[in-house]
């Protein structure tokens, strides 16, 4: 079963909308559960940075993820969810992020119009191969994306994006993975991104 | 210049599509979920569901509409009409809704739009607009489904909308609302070069080169159109093609 952090702030439910539609055993939780059948956990995330840090530790969500992350089960963050797995964010720069993954997050520079609040392509950036998370989509496939911060473009970037300048759009470290689009806004492109990482789930779940 | 978006709007009243929808794919013309299981394999970047029941259980007939839409459609949506609270925003936003958008609620109490940003986040607001020329190059702002003139200068408004926290600005002409005459671009670049957030035009789109105006004349972020979509004469897609000819950046349809 995945599990879809939901720790009270905004529409969490999307996500949790769509691995259903995809085929997924998806359950949105609101406190921590028992990660023994847990295969995988998406952590979306939207409003302030600050907000979303403060409500996923308050709602104990928080400690269940660096438990999961402990017991290397996959975890997908998804817009502020993902800016969650960094260490800070200009945003709320007095609340620490997880810490999961080097580098922080930037306010969007040099772009006319912020929020970015449009469809944009990605460019995979290729570590040998490309990230099983885009499996079978195209080359500088597109995704919606709603946001005025992002992380910074770092060795863990496997998909990069440019608004006014550039950012990283997704990001791969071990078993953690995080998109600055919204999967689950983003058609079928981004059904078929969770797809890929509902299947990945399923193989290390069966390892 | 950032992508622009297209954006199908569905006015739906007590759960039900009004004006007229008729494609030969669809089963029921009215329902507004498969509507927008529709619109999102056209090819829409997003939806707005603008919910114009007056009774008294509106929200609740809508609520439900939202609910079985998000469980269809993956694309945002934003859900409009009679968002008077942030108890109201919530039941939209936690039923599955991305955005809500609020007029002259908004108006009446300015509030509202840095309340519910602050709760929701400012990417889920957004205001929405209706607006008449007065004026060379001056516009004001009408509530209450146009019929009531607030005296209120609408960039005035707009950048007011903004700093309480709205995430885009949705703007439509009075003027051109119904004409098929095209977008009132003077009003839409006006309101779109004052502001830093997204404005979506609307109002008065009869043709496929309306579109490339609003986004090439207008500078608007967005395009809204609602019945030469419904009606069929104009796709999502060749609205797209013909964008892209024009070089104005969109995502291409089947992407």
């Amino acid at each position: 079963m995945i599990v879809v952090t939901d720790y009270g702030i905004g529409n969490l439910g999307s996500a949790q909308k769509a691995l259903v539609r995809i085929g997924a055993d998806a359950e949105l939780v609101d406190q921590p559960v028992d990660l023994s059948g847990v295969t995988g956990i998406i952590m979306p995330g939207v409003g302030s940075f600050g907000a979303c840090v403060t409500a996923l530790h308050s709602s104990g969500l928080g400690s269940m993820v660096m438990k999961a992350v402990d017991l290397e089960i996959p975890l997908l963050g998804i817009c502020v969810g993902m800016q969650l797995l960094y260490k800070g964010s200009e945003e709320s720069p007095e609340v620490p992020g997880l810490g999961l993954i080097d580098g922080w997050v930037r306010r969007l520079e040099g772009a006319p119009k912020v929020p970015n609040m449009a469809w944009n392509q990605v460019e995979y950036v290729n570590k040998g191969e490309k990230s099983f998370l885009f499996e079978s989509l195209p080359n500088d496939p597109w995704f919606y994306f709603v946001h005025s911060y992002a992380p910074d473009i770092t060795d863990d970037t496997v998909a990069k994006c440019n608004y006014g300048s550039g950012f990283s759009a997704a990001v791969s470290s071990k078993n953690i993975f995080g998109t600055q689009f919204h999967p689950e806004k983003s058609s079928g492109t981004g059904l078929k991104l969770l797809s890929n990482f509902f299947e990945y789930c399923e193989r290390k779940a069966s390892v | 210049m950032p992508n622009v978006r297209v954006i199908p709007c569905l006015d739906v009243d007590k759960g039900r599509v009004v004006k007229g929808v008729n494609f030969v794919s669809l089963r029921d013309a009215g329902d507004p979920v498969e509507l927008a299981e529709f619109y999102d394999q056209s090819g829409a970047d997003e939806l707005v569901f603008l919910d114009i029941t007056a009774s008294s259980d509106a929200r609740e007939i809508m609520a439900e509409v939202v609910l079985a839409t998000a469980q269809k459609v993956f694309i945002p949506f934003t859900v409009g009409g009679g968002i008077r609270s942030n108890d109201d925003a919530r039941l939209m936003l936690r039923s599955g809704a991305d955005k809500v958008s609020i007029n002259s609620a908004a108006i009446a109490n300015p509030k509202l739009v840095s309340d519910i940003a602050f709760e929701f986040g400012s990417q889920c607001v957004v205001v929405a607009i209706d607006a008449k020329m007065a004026g060379e190059s001056s516009y004001e702002v009408y509530t209450h489904g146009g019929r009531v003139a607030t005296g209120i200068d609408v960039t005035e408004w707009a950048l007011q909308a903004q700093s309480l926290g709205a995430g885009e600005i949705l703007l439509t002409s009075m003027d051109r609302d119904g004409t098929r005459d095209g977008f009132d671009v003077s009003l839409t670049s006006l309101v779109a070069d004052a502001l830093s957030i997204p404005v979506i035009a609307s109002g008065g789109v009869g043709k496929i080169s309306h579109f490339v105006e609003g986004a090439v004349s207008g500078h608007a972020d967005a395009l809204l159109a609602a019945s030469v979509f419904h009606f069929g004469e104009i796709t999502v897609r060749a609205v797209k093609d013909e964008l892209l000819r024009s070089g104005v950046s969109v995502r291409p349809y089947g992407c």
